[in-house]
């Protein structure tokens, strides 16, 4: 039976159903345990970052290349025709989808990989587009949750940080609405999540309520995603102020759940200190590695007819 | 005896007559059409007394019938509103307007950074009724707005 991403694209995270997403995690989990340096074979993938990135183009490229695929692209749109000549990104995709058998990209405008998934010949992978969405770094967050807790259903997550600009909240936060969450938001007031995604969650009938303080979260919670508060986004004594409420050390773990694990999208700046790395609770950078087998997965299921 | 009913605005013998407008969105609709800056007769009525609505507002346009797309604009400014297709003084045709699902190339999406600006594509919203407004998300970007808004009332 054709498995039901192949030749998809796979452009927001709330595209994707309760049965792929689960897919797409159980892939993610054999190929760990599992590698297979065949399911690429003979295929060439475009990797187009027309904005600079570290870890999604170098887990999307160490992906490829772990399951015999090679790739060809550029990490920084600033010497391509589009850049240099003017070039619409509707004509480069025609033309890099002619060459490759799928497109991974990531652009700094939002809804970049919609419009490339309407002009591309083959899959589109959306690497990131602007403020928008991110999908594989959900997917891989949700192996890693699964990962962590062995399950996805009815899971306690708490959002601590930016969870008004974040895009990578944003994603997994509707995923797990397919997955019965219950929610909690630990915010600076300036930084909330956005009303309409609370009308989501409240629509999927989730549970969700907001927090001041960690000691209010870590005794309950299953997961606690970090994310960063940007300096650039207040006056430097407002910064100091606000800043210093979501910085997570380890005494703030004392309470924790055994099963408590801590996840971050990376990079980290201060918003969780190091000694913080050595608590039994700590997963970012396990996430981080899972980030090559979930985009792993996703190749291979979106390229491959069944696996 | 029959009571002789008295036209709140005078008749038109062909045209388009746009009646059960909410009270106050009357001169939006004027404006979004681009009804105004254009040679066709126009009669308007605004805060005509109304049974259902309390008070309403009514828009006549001579000699022009609305197309589809105008017809979904109607709709998103006032969904209650009835659309009243007339040739030789009597109706000859008559429709209620409902919130489109989807609009297609008639606004531009608000977010600057969006796509959709520096590309050869048309904009294109879902629609979701919330609350006592009507939501846009872009198809592209997946923002949501306010009605007004994407239409840049």
């Amino acid at each position: 039976m054709t498995n039901p991403l192949y030749k998809k694209h796979i452009v927001s995270i709330t595209d994707l159903t309760r049965e792929e997403l689960e897919l797409i995690v159980s892939t993610a989990e054999k190929l760990k345990k599992s590698p297979r340096s065949d399911l690429l074979q003979g295929k060439v993938i475009a990797s187009c970052f027309f904005e600079a990135s570290t870890r999604t183009r170098l887990s999307f490229e160490t992906a490829v290349q772990r399951l015999g695929g090679t790739f060809i692209g550029f990490a920084d749109g600033g010497n391509t025709s589009l850049a240099k000549k003017g070039e619409t990104l509707a004509d480069s995709v025609q033309v890099i989808a002619s060459y490759t058998d799928a497109f991974v990209m990531r652009h700094p405008q939002e809804g970049a990989a919609r419009l490339a998934a309407e002009f591309s010949t083959v899959p589109v992978i959306n690497g990131g587009d602007g403020s928008n969405q991110h999908p594989t770094q959900t997917l891989l967050d949700l192996f890693s949750i699964y990962e962590s807790q062995g399950t996805l259903d009815g899971l306690k997550v708490a959002f601590c940080g930016d969870l008004k600009y974040g895009r990578t909240v944003h994603s997994l936060a509707q995923a797990l609405c397919q997955f019965g969450a219950e929610f909690t938001f630990l915010a600076p007031d300036a930084l909330t999540m956005p009303d309409f995604l609370l009308h989501d969650f409240e629509e999927a009938g989730i549970k969700f309520r907001h927090a001041d303080s960690f000691e209010e979260i870590v005794h309950e919670a299953d997961i606690l995603y970090m994310t960063r508060v940007q300096k650039e986004r207040f006056d430097e004594t407002e910064y100091k102020h606000i800043a210093s409420r979501f910085i997570l050390t380890s005494e703030h773990l004392l309470e924790a759940k055994p099963n408590l694990r801590i996840l971050h999208p990376l990079p980290r700046v201060d918003e969780i200190t190091v000694d913080v790395d050595r608590t039994p609770y700590a997963y970012y950078f396990q996430q981080a590695e899972n980030g090559v087998y979930a985009r792993e997965a996703l190749l291979a299921l979106v390229l491959n007819e069944s696996i | 005896m029959v009571e002789k009913k008295k036209l709140q605005v005078e008749a038109i013998s062909t045209g388009t007559v746009i009646d059960h407008i909410p009270a106050g969105q009357g001169i939006k609709i004027l404006r979004q059409l681009q009804l105004l800056g254009t040679d066709l007769r126009i009669t308007v009525g605004f805060n005509l007394p109304s049974k259902e609505l309390g008070m309403k507002d009514i828009i006549k346009v001579e000699n022009r019938l609305f197309d589809e797309a105008e017809a979904s604009e109607l709709g998103l400014f006032a969904p209650k509103a009835t659309i009243n297709v007339i040739e030789d003084y009597s109706v000859r045709g008559k429709f209620k307007m409902s919130v489109p699902e989807q609009l297609e190339s008639v606004f531009e999406c608000p977010n600057s950074n969006c796509i959709t600006h520096n590309e050869p594509v048309q904009s294109f919203f879902t629609l979701k009724q919330r609350e006592n407004d009507i939501q846009m998300k872009c198809k592209y970007c997946e923002k949501s707005f306010s009605k007004d808004i994407v239409a840049g009332l």
